[in-house]
């Protein structure tokens, strides 16, 4: 740790320190070199988060990088969170982007495995996959904490201090593992956590109380997952599709029941299915306010993480509605 | 053993159109074993090939030997007469045997008939499914006798991530999770504590990332006298 306490002095880990119930937004880069389109959706999260994951590559289609995104993110006046999958790069390629992403302004990573290739628009491609997530945590911890390089090299100059981060599933197989999953990230030094969407708040108390009982909430910080349904037919696809994805029928049925009015109807006129999908959507977000408001309650839960993808509107309205605005604004680390 | 599969017969066509004289060489092991290069396949390849022939009226020379195993000089020095007597060889052999013909047989011209896909085991008949990937360095002693390297689709070394789903990986209904299965099987043996470590990045070294391997054994070796002539296939 540094003297003045932090180990990045990213904005994410100084709200965390604050004891303030965080929250993070997600930012899919295009499938372009148009970074226009990054601005865009910076303005859309700005003051509503206090950090956007930049996704990488993520299902495996090429976009534009995490760390060229997260660079017009920083531009912005926004606070990126690099995503670095496992999938596209090796031990060289991933280290040497930490470096060019942290001389760029960058403090926060989260490190993941990366969805298989072959449900991306590339699946002829060869993966790596040289080192896995939890091996990249510690690669990410050990360059900022004893200032080496993978290879047990030690940093000449300057070396990289993200604040690190994982991801968790808490609902995927096997089940009873999980916690320990979490665990092992922890100790291989994950500063935070963000979860898979949780929709189904008593299956993930149960989690959540496993994750207590092994004191994991007490040296890191997890921020649990939400997003917000577009219409029913999302919500069945990702319940279906998605593997641990757990959606309660009652959410089912809301999302569903806000699309009555039209049900009956014989053919729907574009004013009607325009209409239609807003009242989906208007309930989409309202469930998502709930669930913030119930996994705030949970002990262990410091703070969500939204993800909106291709639909970062919906976030500044959940994040007022969760009454979570406006977002602090703390003094920059030293 | 090494699983293999016959190449399409388009491609074998397209593969041999400029040969009159063809010799198919089976081998008598792994490939035999698994249906897709024994002397049956060689037989039934030669005739197929003959046809094709007289369907586009070629009157090709095709016969078939099977060796006992392609991959070892002592098995293919007596086809020398056949091979030199061709203008193509069409192995039915896996990688090694095409090779072994080609570096044996340096005049010859060796092309393959099969895809060799895996090293695996027969689950059932006609069901064959890898099981090692030839790390250099192996793992099972950690995992249960599961191997992460050849049966997870991300090679994880702390795994399950999080596309592990009613036992079966993110990539398809069709494929077991390797990490469901190491749990499982440690947790039958109580050994679940096993998981809990985390696993350092593997040296990928012994596993091809070195570049070529080769295993010199100077204990086996024979010393020049022995030999009594430099052996071309050392390097
Ligand atoms: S760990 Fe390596 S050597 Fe052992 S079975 Fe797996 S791939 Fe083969
Ligand atoms: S689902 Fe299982 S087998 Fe597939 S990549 Fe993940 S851990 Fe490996």
């Amino acid at each position: 740790m540094r003297e003045n306490g932090y180990l990045s002095g990213s904005n994410l880990e100084r709200v965390l320190r604050a004891g303030r119930f965080a929250v993070t937004g997600e930012l899919g880069p295009p499938q372009s070199a148009d970074g226009s389109v990054i601005r865009e959706k910076a303005a859309l999260l700005q003051g509503a988060c206090d950090a956007v994951n930049i996704t990488d590559n993520q299902t495996a289609i090429v976009r534009m990088s995490s760390i060229g995104a997260g660079t017009i993110v920083v531009q912005e006046g926004l606070e990126p969170v690099i995503q670095m999958t496992c999938r596209d790069r090796n031990r060289l390629a991933i280290q040497s982007d930490l470096l060019g992403a942290y001389a760029l302004g960058m403090r926060n990573v989260l490190a993941l495995s990366g969805d298989h290739q072959t449900f991306g628009n590339h699946p002829a491609a060869k993966n790596v996959h040289d080192i896995d997530s939890v091996q990249l945590v510690q690669v990410i911890a050990d360059m900022r904490d004893k200032g080496v390089f993978q290879c047990g090299e030690a940093f000449k100059g300057q070396e990289p201090r993200f604040f690190v981060g994982a991801a968790a599933a808490p609902f995927a197989h096997p089940l009873d593992f999980r916690p320990y999953r979490l665990a092992k990230k922890v100790n291989a030094g994950a500063n935070f956590i963000q979860t898979q969407l949780i929709y189904d708040i008593e299956a993930f108390k149960g989690y959540m109380e496993k994750v207590r009982k092994l004191g994991l909430h007490e040296k890191v910080y997890i921020l649990a997952g939400v997003g917000p349904l577009k219409s029913p037919a999302m919500a069945r696809y990702m319940r279906d599709n998605v593997p641990g994805m757990l959606i309660p029928d009652a959410i089912m049925e809301r999302m569903s029941a806000a699309g009555a009015p039209w049900a009956g109807k014989e053919e729907l006129s574009k004013e009607d299915k325009k209409a239609r999908s807003q009242a989906w959507r208007e309930e989409g977000i309202k469930i998502t306010i709930e669930l913030i408001q119930q996994l705030r309650a949970i002990e262990g839960v410091a703070g969500v993480h939204i993800m909106a993808i291709e639909w970062e509107e919906a976030v500044r309205p959940i994040v007022e509605g969760a009454g979570l605005l406006p977002r602090p604004v703390l003094e920059p680390a030293a | 053993m090494i699983v293999a599969e016959a190449k399409p017969l388009d491609e074998i066509k397209r593969l041999v159109a400029d040969a009159e004289k063809i010799l198919v060489v089976g081998c008598g092991t792994c490939v035999t074993v698994c249906f897709a290069g024994g002397a049956r396949e060689a037989a039934v390849t030669a005739s197929m090939l003959r046809m094709a022939g007289r369907l586009e009226g070629i009157e090709r020379q095709v016969t078939d030997v099977t060796v006992q195993r392609q991959c070892d000089w002592e098995y293919v020095d007596p086809i020398a007469d056949q091979v030199a007597a061709v203008d193509l060889v069409l192995s039915l052999g896996c990688g090694v045997g095409v090779q072994a013909l080609v570096e044996r047989f340096p005049d010859a011209w060796v092309v393959p008939g099969l895809n060799t896909k895996f090293m695996g085991v027969t689950l059932e008949q006609g069901v064959w499914a890898e099981r090692c990937a030839g790390c250099g360095d192996c793992l099972l002693g950690l995992t249960g006798g599961i191997c992460p390297i050849a049966r997870c689709s991300k090679q994880l070394l702390n795994g399950p991530c999080g596309g592990s789903i009613d036992g079966h990986c993110e990539i398809s209904a069709e494929t077991p999770c390797a990490w469901q299965l190491i749990y499982d099987r440690l947790a039958g043996k109580g050994k679940l504590d096993a998981l809990l470590e985390v696993q350092p990045p593997k040296d990928w070294r012994p596993a091809r990332h070195g570049g070529p391997r080769q295993i010199v054994r100077d204990d086996l070796r024979l010393n020049e006298a022995e030999v009594g002539q430099p052996a071309e296939q050392e390097a």
